[in-house]
């Protein structure tokens, strides 16, 4: 499938890059001319998928997360989440609402708020390789609402 | 990091800004507690009217002044909360267990 537009960005972990990644997609979003409410599931979701890298993938340094953003033929955004931190050992378990390995700071619920803001959310995950984070958003025509 | 609160008969009022995420939520999780545990109020109000976004931390903060509040007796109220923060909530279940006002202007 042929992108109509794309952009790639590469980050280390650190956690100020939360909130950079989030707003670099939302501009990027913004051609697809979303409204407020579906640019604030967008940027939910990328948040958790960013966050989940920072914390999880690489929990003790600083690692490389890579942001890729297309745009795909009928208004679909189409985001992924990449890292090479330590993996996930059991994807089914890590989806579970209130499952955390994390400190108090995490409520367990990333995956089930991007699950549940994105169209569709795939997991891949090898442990000691990294961790994709694929997630797609159709954007609703503005004539069609 | 702004942050304001005051104490007025008895019910803590804490007053959130900008955007909540990872990044931020430790600290504001520990000056939450540190407010809770000084003044022990017999209600504390997160106020969320000047809180643009928020992710996941949000639920954790809430759900952190929520055990600190029942461990004093005491209770736990959210208001002001725009439309993203208050999706965030409703996907975790948030609005079952904790009181949710809106603002009264």
């Amino acid at each position: 499938m042929t992108p109509e537009n794309y952009m790639n960005l590469e980050f280390p972990s650190k956690s100020c890059n939360e909130a950079f990644a989030r707003a670099a997609v939302s501009c990027f979003a913004a051609q697809l001319d979303p409204t407020l409410d579906e640019l604030g599931d967008i940027k939910t979701a990328v948040s958790e998928a960013v966050t989940n890298a920072i914390v999880h993938a690489y929990p003790d340094t600083i690692g490389t997360i890579t942001l890729r953003c297309r745009i795909l033929p009928e208004n679909v955004l189409d985001i992924v989440v990449r890292d090479k931190g330590i993996g996930i050992a059991d994807i089914q378990q890590a989806r579970k609402p209130m499952f955390t390995t994390g400190g108090i700071d995490r409520s367990g619920m990333g995956f089930t708020i991007m699950e549940s803001f994105m169209t569709s959310l795939t997991i891949t995950s090898k442990p000691g390789k990294g961790t994709t984070v694929h997630m797609r958003r159709r954007i609703q025509l503005r004539g069609a609402r | 990091m702004h942050f304001t609160s005051y104490l007025q008969d008895g019910q803590l009022t804490v007053a959130l800004t900008g955007e909540i995420d990872h990044h931020r939520a430790r600290d504001y999780m520990t000056r939450i507690g540190e407010k809770i545990d000084g003044y022990v109020p017999g209600v504390c109000i997160l106020d969320f009217q000047e809180v643009s976004f928020m992710d996941s931390s949000g639920i954790a903060i809430v759900i952190n002044a929520l055990r600190r509040m029942e461990q004093l007796g005491g209770r736990l109220r959210l208001q002001g909360l725009k439309e993203q923060p208050r999706k965030v909530l409703r996907a975790a279940g948030i609005e079952k267990i904790v009181e949710i006002r809106e603002v009264i202007r």
